[in-house]
């Protein structure tokens, strides 16, 4: 059976059943990643998942089920039924037909890319590194995925589309008895990656600013975050609060600061699925609704929140098109791609402006602790010392904490000039602020 | 289609190929989940899935296709061969281990699925009455979930292991708030096949949810380096994320620098420290008879009277280091190929009692509970879910969480008092190449360690 025709075959199933509202929803992806160990191709996969989701109101009460079984339509109604039963009160319609914007994720050379040139280019990566170190012992990937996506619905809302997704990514250890450095980076895209030399420069600079170790001392430091570091430490606890979700639960730490200045006002953050070839953009999000740039933070005033329909429908709030669909067939709610604006200034000339204080790379554990209140901390698992303007050397055995709303609020030193794309859907320049808690061992 | 077709349709598959090795694994699992975000309930219902994937050796390349559909395992099956041979230029090298044929019911205690959906839900209902009936409660999330899995493997070894097991966890979480500050207490529970865990919590659940609101008068913890005792729970996940993951094989066995630093006969603690992995251990969630190659479990020590004596192995890295294989090649489900996991890990008991642990202490830490841990193999960090001041021997004020970090090898040799009670936690999973959560269980005495890395949140 073609999937359009099994899908809507599932919703007549579930409507013949007596419920109010039915909604189908199928992803298959299928991803090739060649990975390399300790400097050599060592495997080649391919991984196909296709699943097939099922959402139903019926008597006011939403019921959900998902199977990755090919032939389950008849448990998967079943199933969704039982769940409608004990499940929340509805408070959702499912999208009428409507006109999608035009948002290109889909490049035929991604599937066209061969295994061989997937290979030299993982193979050049590793050599153009390890000629900066050669002791670096590499493990990299090269993937590229395809990936469709569709949707109906019982009021007609169909949305159907294609999506490539192709990304590199190194990432190199360097071992000296007991002392271990983890270098290494990524880049993604909807289109083939031919060029790696942007990830070569950028291990070259970690490798080199952890040439030398350097100590630290516990107390208020400033702390520099590189693109890396915001990502890995900061965006993680401060999207949470944009969740619809938790600000409609009153556990947000922005939930009632909407229209209020938030932040500094050098702050200016908004999630945009239009981009194009961005591993993050859609025509619309997977309850389809349809694709809009939206702003969260204008000037540090909170001026948006994210929303799929349940929640939306729960908070008199309209959706976001923040629809996400896990694996599993569950909905939550989830960004697209994140641009914070850049401000001035490189990575550089920032550190060039302190006279004692931290760049940060990667925290790692910062997804621990009370996230939801926005803290973060973690061990610095790759981070340097600045003396007198001056990358000096590696630090280690150092924990930095914080709490994201309250240093984006009282504490931005500065916001840099020069964003990058970390991951498949983040655009942010380095952030860096006047002082964080910085615990090192003595 | 039916078991005995598809073991028909496995052992076809594996047959007349050009490799050095090859496996079939087909899993089959329902899953019960029931969420609560605040009072809401967000997700009831079940989830099915199914699915498989092949694996081929051919002169050190790996090759390794998934799919959902069955119906076409010769064509996957060649797909994995073709890859297998455009990766292959060395030579193979697998740990020899015995072919079994072998089918493992679940282990069950108290079978959670013949439990109707409704009196499941209405035992976390009266959680969440609990929760709510609390002053000060701003928010809590409740997280259940159950699951039967069945796995089938087939390898041209001639192994044939039908296996099941049946997981059951939950997670209760209370979240009190005061102005803008928010804290929040926590349980995370688990068990093979054992639906009593998740029963009769009732009174825990009002702990958690009275600990909450206290920790909104708690202080934080003025950062620093402090002698630390840890609680079971949390010197369990100290092991995992501090040791277990370093002696995981697959890091170690191409780099001739780890190799070096992780020689067994290597000093990594004091005497009196001795650390365990292993599925072998009966009824933990990190149990079961045979790994994703069909490696029967075993129970291995990795670090005896102080000094590295073992580490975990898949049976390639086993081969590769001319060490025995020791059954640690998990895979999470049928989209991933094994790789070499953690399973019961635990510090073995010593003699004394909380009370000696914290008898010379002027001014140091209680850590207890768990919220997470991270490690980078040197480096690690662990966020305990409540803390308390250690004043004059004895543990005084209450303190917001903690988190704690240090380096690995410092660490372990600083570890100088064990206690004598081993108690196992259950209700985490474990992550690695994007596989998550993988079920494990961590155990451990309490522990002291004399300098470590404190810091607040």
């Amino acid at each position: 059976m073609d999937k359009d025709e099994a899908l809507g075959k599932l919703i007549d199933l579930a409507l013949r059943r007596g419920v109010e509202e039915a909604e189908a929803f199928y992803s298959e992806a299928e991803e090739t990643p060649v990975l390399f160990e300790a400097n050599r191709l060592k495997q080649v996969t391919a991984r196909q998942v296709a699943g097939v989701a099922l959402r139903v109101v019926a008597d006011g009460r939403l019921g959900a089920a998902a199977s990755s079984h090919p032939q389950g339509l008849d448990e998967l109604v079943e199933m969704a039924l039982e769940s409608a039963r004990y499940g929340p009160q509805a408070h959702l319609q499912f999208p009428p037909p409507q006109g999608y914007p035009d948002v290109p994720t889909y490049d035929p050379a991604v599937p066209s890319t061969t295994l061989e040139e997937m290979v030299r280019l993982g193979e050049g990566l590793i050599a153009a590194v390890r000629a900066e170190e050669e002791g670096l012992v590499c493990e990299a990937s090269v993937r590229r995925t395809v990936q469709e996506v569709m949707g109906l619905n019982s009021r007609g809302g169909r949305f159907r589309y294609r999506r490539t997704v192709f990304s590199v990514g190194l990432y190199g250890t360097l071992v000296r008895d007991t002392d271990m450095l983890f270098v290494g980076d990524a880049k993604t895209s909807c289109q083939p990656i031919r060029e790696v030399m942007d990830i070569v420069e950028e291990v070259k600079r970690q490798l080199h600013w952890a040439r030398h170790t350097a100590r630290v001392r516990t107390g208020e430091l400033p702390v520099v975050f590189t693109p890396l570091g915001v990502a890995s430490a900061l965006m993680g606890p401060l999207t949470l609060a944009f969740s619809g979700r938790l600000v409609h639960q009153g556990q947000s730490p922005l939930a009632h600061l909407l229209g209020h200045k938030a932040y500094d006002p050098r702050l200016t953050i908004w999630d945009d699925p239009t981009l194009p070839y961005r591993p993050a953009s859609r025509i619309c999000d997977d309850e389809g609704i349809p694709s809009r740039r939206l702003p969260l933070v204008e000037g540090g005033t909170v001026c948006h929140f994210l929303y799929d329909l349940q929640t939306a429908g729960m908070a008199g709030a309209q959706p976001t098109g923040h629809g996400y669909r896990t694996p599993a067939g569950q909905t939550s709610i989830s960004p697209s791609c994140l641009v914070v604006e850049p401000g001035e200034g490189s990575l550089e000339e920032i550190i060039a402006s302190l006279d004692e204080g931290l760049v940060v790379d990667q925290l790692m554990g910062a997804g621990q602790g009370n996230v939801m209140a926005g803290d973060f901390s973690g061990n610095v698992l790759l981070g340097y010392k600045i003396e007198r303007g001056e990358v000096v050397g590696r630090v280690k055995d150092t924990v930095v904490a914080g709490n994201v709303h309250q240093l984006l609020k009282e504490r931005v030193l500065a916001i840099g000039g020069r964003p990058r794309w970390v991951g498949g859907g983040l655009l942010v320049p380095p952030i860096a602020f006047t002082a964080l808690s910085v615990a090192a061992k003595s | 289609m039916d078991q005995d077709t598809l073991r028909q349709l496995m052992e076809e598959a594996l047959r007349g190929w050009d490799v050095d090795y090859i496996e079939v694994r087909i899993d089959d699992t329902a899953a019960t989940r029931i969420a609560y975000r605040g009072r809401d309930l967000e997700e009831i219902g079940r989830a099915h899935s199914f699915g498989g994937c092949v694996r081929a050796l051919y002169r050190g390349g790996w090759g390794f296709v998934s799919f959902n559909d069955p119906s076409q395992l010769r064509r996957w099956t060649e797909m994995a061969v073709a890859q297998a041979h455009f990766v292959g230029h060395e030579r193979s090298l697998l740990a020899e281990v015995e072919p079994v044929v072998d089918t493992v019911p679940p282990h069950l205690v108290k079978d959670p699925r013949p439990i109707p959906l409704a009196a499941k839900k209405e035992l976390l209902d009266e959680y969440l009455d609990i929760i709510w009936s609390t002053p000060g409660i701003a928010s809590s999330s409740i997280f259940y979930s159950d699951s039967h899995k069945r796995v089938m493997f087939a390898n041209s070894q001639g192994s044939f292991i039908q296996q099941e097991r049946i997981d059951v966890t939950v997670r209760i979480a209370a979240t009190a708030r005061r102005d803008g500050d928010l804290q929040q207490a926590s349980i995370s529970l688990g068990s093979l096949g054992d639906f009593s865990v998740v029963e009769g919590l009732h009174q825990e659940v009002r702990r958690l949810a009275q600990k909450a609101v206290e920790l909104l008068d708690a202080p934080y913890v003025k950062p620093g380096v402090y002698p630390v005792v840890l609680d079971p729970v949390l010197a369990g996940v100290f092991c995992h994320e501090a040791f277990g993951h370093l002696s995981e094989a697959d890091h170690i066995y191409e780099n001739e620098h780890l190799r070096e630093v992780m020689v067994l006969g290597r000093p990594f603690g004091r005497p009196i420290l001795n650390i365990v992995d292993g599925a072998a251990l009966p009824g933990l969630r990190g149990s079961f008879k045979y790994d994703d190659e069909g490696v029967p479990a075993q129970k291995t020590y990795l670090i005896r009277e102080g000094v590295l004596v073992g580490r975990l192995h898949s049976r390639e890295t086993a081969a590769k280091m001319g060490e025995r294989p020791t059954g640690n090649a998990r895979a999470i489900d049928y989209r991933f190929p094994p790789i070499v996991r953690m399973t019961n890990t635990y510090i073995e008991p010593g003699e004394a009692t909380l009370e000696d642990l914290l008898a010379d202490i002027k001014e140091g830490i209680y850590a207890c509970n768990w919220y997470g841990g991270t490690t980078s193999m040197e480096m690690f960090t662990f966020s305990a879910g409540e803390a308390y001041m250690i004043r004059q021997g004895r543990i005084a004020e209450p303190l917001r969480p903690v988190k704690l970090s240090g380096n690995v090898f410092e660490t372990l040799m600083n570890i100088d008092a064990i206690a004598k009670d081993l108690a196992f936690n259950q209700g985490g999973g474990c992550g690695k190449g994007g596989q998550m959560p993988l079920p494990v269980s961590n155990g451990s005495p309490h522990i002291r360690i004399t300098r470590c890395v404190v810091s607040e949140r």
